[in-house]
């Protein structure tokens, strides 16, 4: 392996041109140079100085003279263990042999070693920004879903660990994934993304319309028809749809709270232009899933909350109440409880005011 | 389509529909039936829909016999194609229609649900319209109820008329045990293992009116269609002890 001998390419540069590794972003050398961003995986990953050593294309070299000392070094590293995995920067240090074999077991560590690296560098902001340049130019490809107007996706992980499964898309214009359509990906590991990327991409970036611009669907009439129909039949229940000044809901603007949800965006069955029953056995089951509420307000739970409890002494100010976000415990409390009940009981149930925090929106 | 040249070109009486399916980019579909094509009560109305429909008829039963040059033969097979597809979307809603789009269904010859959740369940092809030239053919997956385009550009190119809108719910009615269960599994949006906050609403909004259409079924003594309901227990009692991952109940796929 003196492939990083040769100037020509790092083995950053060539790992990422490699087929099937167009998701991924080239981690600076500053960023992997940093001990801080590495906490941790040296317990992870086999070989781990000697993979650093590669993805860094540092040559070690054998001198002889130095044997003595290294040995000490080495035998400090072992000691100390995870506190030091600063060994890489001796390259000369290694006294190890590189022979084929080892060289297979390292590569495919530096391989394990990148991808977790990558992980945490796509959440790093030099890393989240060379992610939107890929996005931009639709690296990542498009989600698959009719409704959703070709909306560009990004690669996320279903697990933070590796091993289990290979990489996703994400779409933010109907928050579902999707197996990618070419099966090169399905060698890549989803780890190597990471659960949070996508969604804190999003949070990030909130000036992006990630609904394209395509916000009608000029496909199909009789949906479009549809859509006019159950847009009336809302306003007639005296739900209109979202009033024009609402700027942010639950930290989302509007436009951008999946955009391929909603009535218009929803599949109706039918036969000979007659739409299946839903008690049919073979009716639709599924169109909540891709249901929004056409008066995107509905989805202030907080709001909503204090709204039934009517007049109470804690009760925030009105600026506070507006499309407020809540408490993550609370929403796991509820979620427990929505088999057979309704929101607003279960709302009563959790007791307590829901604004103790703000947590996810802090996480951008 | 040099492939076809060259074949009929020496043998005009080579199968036409057989180089038609087994050609590349028309693996969606299936092979009429003779009989069904020369009755003419099934062709009614095509007539004023296909060019040089008579010649394209003949090529499509292998009993084209007409000298012409290369530029009109290229039309004929064109209006053919057109013809073939037309002849296709009233065929596949017949019995035997039904019967063979059924075992390419069991093939998986449609490809599978690119949604995580929906665990490669195959997929029907169908149109959003059955007027043709109107929007390409989508893919439809019966276990999240949901349209897709077809990986392939190749596929992609294929009119949805050929398929219609009807046929694939029609097979779902005709063979009810081919519907697969509903899953409720869904993915979360995650940061560092918390939900996020407008995903999260939004989900329990949706499981708000998944639940009310649960009861409007059952309302009706109907069958929900859902996987288990203790199934779903389960999930979410390991909800609690996986936080922190990207699944809602965390449940492994196959």
């Amino acid at each position: 392996m003196s492939s990083s001998s040769q100037v020509t390419e790092s083995w950053i540069s060539s790992f990422c041109g490699l087929l099937g590794h167009e998701y991924f972003a080239e981690v600076s050398e500053d960023f992997i140079e940093d001990d801080f961003n590495l906490t941790g995986l040296q317990s992870q990953v086999p070989m781990y100085k000697e993979a650093l050593e590669m993805i860094l294309d540092v040559e070690p070299e054998d001198d002889e003279e130095e044997e003595d000392e290294d040995e000490e070094d080495e035998e400090d590293d072992e000691i100390l263990g995870d506190e030091r995995p600063t060994g890489y920067r001796r390259a000369s240090d290694r006294r190890h042999l590189r022979i084929a074999s080892d060289l297979s077991v390292i590569e495919s560590s530096a391989e394990l070693l990148y991808g977790l690296i990558h992980q945490r560098y796509i959440t790093s902001r030099p890393g989240i920004q060379q992610m939107a340049e890929k996005y931009e130019l639709q690296h990542f490809g498009t989600c698959p879903r009719v409704y959703c107007n070709s909306c560009k996706v990004l690669p996320v992980g279903l697990n933070d660990s590796p091993g289990h499964e290979t990489v996703k898309l994400f779409c933010p214009s109907c928050l579902d994934v999707y197996t990618p359509p070419n099966s090169r990906f399905q060698t890549v590991d989803g780890a190597f993304f990471g659960t949070t990327f996508p969604s804190l991409f999003f949070m990030t970036f909130t000036d992006l319309d990630i609904g394209g611009g395509v916000r009608s669907n000029p496909s199909s009439a009789a949906d479009a028809l549809l859509a006019i129909q159950a847009a009336n039949r809302e306003a007639k229940a005296g739900n209109n749809t979202t009033p024009a000044n609402v700027t942010s809901i639950n930290g989302v603007a509007p436009h951008n709270l999946a955009p391929g949800l909603g009535p218009g965006n929803i599949y109706e069955p039918r036969i000979y232009g007659f739409r299946v029953s839903e008690r049919a056995r073979s009716g639709p089951r599924m169109k909540w899933l891709r249901m929004k509420p056409a008066d995107v307000t509905e989805l202030d739970e907080t709001r909503r909350y204090w709204e039934d409890r009517g007049e109470d002494g804690d009760r925030p100010d009105d600026d506070d109440l507006n499309m407020v976000d809540v408490a993550d415990g609370k929403a796991v409390d509820r979620r427990k409880k929505i088999v057979g009940r309704t929101r607003r009981r279960a709302n009563g149930n959790a007791g307590g005011s829901p604004m103790d925090t703000n947590g996810v929106g802090a996480a951008g | 389509m040099d492939d076809f040249n060259s074949d009929t070109d020496s043998d005009y009486t080579s199968y036409w529909r057989d180089w038609f399916i087994s050609s590349r980019g028309n693996e969606y579909f299936c092979e009429i039936d003779e009989e069904y094509l020369t009755d003419r009560f099934n062709l009614t109305g095509l007539n004023t829909e296909v060019q040089y429909y008579q010649y394209a008829l003949d090529l499509v039963t292998d009993v084209f016999d007409f000298d012409c040059d290369d530029d009109m033969r290229e039309q004929i097979e064109k209006s053919a194609r057109h013809l073939y597809g037309l002849v296709h979307a009233r065929y596949i809603v017949t019995t035997r229609g039904l019967a063979k789009m059924l075992e390419k269904f069991k093939k998986s010859d449609f490809g599978k649900c690119p949604r995580v959740m929906c665990e490669s369940q195959p997929l029907l092809p169908m149109g959003q319209s059955d007027v043709p030239n109107t929007s390409p053919v989508k893919l439809y997956c019966a276990r999240c109820e949901d349209l897709y385009n077809p990986k392939s550009s190749r596929h992609a190119v294929i009119d949805g008329a050929y398929f219609g809108t009807s046929f694939h719910n029609i097979l779902f009615q005709v063979y009810p045990a081919m519907l697969p269960a509903k899953s409720q599994r869904r993915y979360e949006p995650r940061v560092f293992g918390f939900r996020v906050h407008a995903a999260a609403a939004l989900a329990r909004w949706q499981a708000e009116e998944r639940e009310k259409l649960k009861e409007r079924l059952r309302g009706e003594r109907i069958e929900t269609g859902f996987e288990e309901e203790d199934e779903e227990l389960e999930e979410e009692e390991e909800d609690e002890e996986m936080e922190g991952d990207g699944f809602e109940g965390a449940v492994v796929q196959q």
